[in-house]
């Protein structure tokens, strides 16, 4: 039987004759070289990025980089603006009944406020013009608005930040107060390069404000929540405090330490949308829905001082 | 050659300004398409590795430039996303009809794990059901759902000129 099989005349595959092996194996070796190499500049990038000041060379280069990228972007977005408006348009005709309803609740309620604010305003002015009164930096009156273009959205799903068409060229700062077309906030400048500036969004995780309940003057920490979504919270709230659902937070412009305040005063920031307490809990928990709609933005306002 | 590298650029660059500026603002159910990522396969796939890894290197380098993000952090990640896509184009995936359809969607949780990995180590405070009990399906969905165009396009942008696949004669002797 052994015999007969080694002696069989079946066609065997062809042995791989030395050359073709050893450009098979210069291929191989080519290919681990050139991916090694790239892997080992990502690597050298992402430290020398991380290590450097915001004036370093990589930032420079980056700087560079996204001046040019920038006159295509704002055409690309220009070119796009009309879709994603008509997109728009459709998704917020699906909830446009019941937001009608929500709204016009809203809207009797906000008309009787006003009109106590009215007096409200006369009344402290004559106050603190009687006490003569000396306040700081107020929104908006004391401040510049630089408006930009959305360039770019979301880098990653694991980040809420944009990029727009404005930098330090512009007159932009990093920690510069960034507002929606509303004037809700919106976020902050995280980083500039001449033309255009990343804005950390009030969802990222990175980002954290001191609010107020403009109805109960309670104040808290507010960022993003810890789950899904566009949800933040006013954090470290007492329990004997009290808030709630539907009132307005505002940004509450008091400093940290010696640090000075990011936010004016009383910028909107979101209404709140649930109140809860758990016995082990030291604090409650505010749920607070953001007023900017961040889905839509195309275009915001930085806030820059009048006397930088 | 010349022309290869030519032709990746401006493909590449073009897929980089159309994600930042368009496919990442639409977020129909919590995610949104990585047109990089999918045109990225779609070349690896059909050039191979090294191909795959110098083109993952250049888009994530203009990608991270465009964001303002930390230099590095995606070319690193499309590095290694089409240098493995083109390892699989190169063996197994050649010529079978899903290759690019199961690579994507592998790609794309591997790409979401490897982003969640990246910004843990830089410190960045990330939240990762946001990211991948959130946004990933929905994500693997839209990159699905482009792969096919995408895939057509770049079949003809980036075939080998003769390049027919292999045929196989079963022996008749």
């Amino acid at each position: 039987m052994r015999l007969a099989a080694l002696g069989s005349t079946v066609q065997r595959a062809a042995t791989p004759t030395y050359s073709s092996s050893r450009s098979a194996r210069a291929r191989a070796l080519r290919r681990r070289i050139v991916a090694g190499v790239l892997i080992g500049l990502s690597l050298a990038l992402i430290t020398g990025y991380f290590r450097e000041s915001d004036t370093g060379r990589l930032h420079d280069v980056q700087g560079v980089a996204a001046s040019a990228l920038r006159p295509f972007q704002v055409g690309a977005e220009r070119v796009a603006r009309p879709f994603q408006d008509a997109y728009g348009w459709l998704a917020g005709f699906i909830h446009a009944k019941s937001e009608n309803e929500e709204l016009k609740s809203q809207l009797r309620l906000l008309q009787q406020q006003a009109i106590q604010n009215i007096t409200a305003l006369q009344e402290n002015r004559e106050l603190r013009s009687a006490l003569d009164f000396q306040s700081g930096p107020t929104f908006p009156g004391d401040y510049r608005q630089i408006g930009a273009s959305v360039l770019s959205h979301n880098p990653s799903e694991f980040q809420q930040k944009l990029t727009i068409s404005a930098g330090h060229r512009d007159g932009i700062r990093v920690d510069d107060p960034v507002v929606d077309g509303e004037g809700y906030l919106a976020g902050h400048i995280s980083k500039t390069s001449p033309r255009t500036a990343q804005v950390t969004l009030l969802t990222d995780g990175d980002f954290a404000v001191f609010g107020y309940d403009v109805q109960t003057e309670t104040q808290g920490l507010v960022k993003h929540g810890q789950g899904a979504g566009e949800t933040l919270v006013l954090d470290l709230v007492p329990k004997d405090k009290v808030v709630r659902r539907n009132d307005l937070i505002v940004t509450a412009g008091r400093r940290s330490g010696n640090l000075p305040s990011l936010y004016p005063k009383n910028i909107a920031i979101g209404t709140v949308r649930s109140v809860g307490r758990t016995d082990v809990d030291i604090h409650q928990s505010v749920q607070v829905e953001p007023l900017a709609d961040f889905s839509s933005l195309s275009s915001v306002w930085v806030l820059v001082p009048k006397d930088r | 050659m010349a022309t290869d590298v030519l032709k990746a650029g401006i493909v590449f660059f073009i897929a980089v300004v159309l994600q930042a500026a368009i496919v990442s603002a639409v977020e129909p159910a919590g995610g949104s398409a990585d047109l990089v990522l999918v045109t990225l396969t779609a070349a690896a796939l059909l050039r191979g590795a090294i191909f795959g890894a110098l083109a993952g290197f250049y888009a994530g380098f203009l990608l991270d430039a465009a964001n303002l993000e930390t230099l590095g952090l995606s070319s690193l990640l499309l590095t290694l996303a089409g240098y493995w896509i083109g390892r699989y184009g190169e063996t197994t995936g050649r010529d079978r009809a899903h290759a690019p359809v199961l690579a994507i969607a592998v790609v794309t949780v591997l790409y979401a794990f490897g982003s969640l990995a990246l910004h843990y180590l830089l410190g960045d405070p990330v939240s990762a059901r946001a990211g991948l009990v959130g946004a990933l399906p929905a994500q693997i969905l839209f990159n699905l759902v482009l792969t096919i165009p995408v895939y057509t396009l770049c079949r003809r942008i980036f075939a080998r000129p003769g390049g027919r696949p292999m045929e196989v004669e079963f022996g008749t002797h």
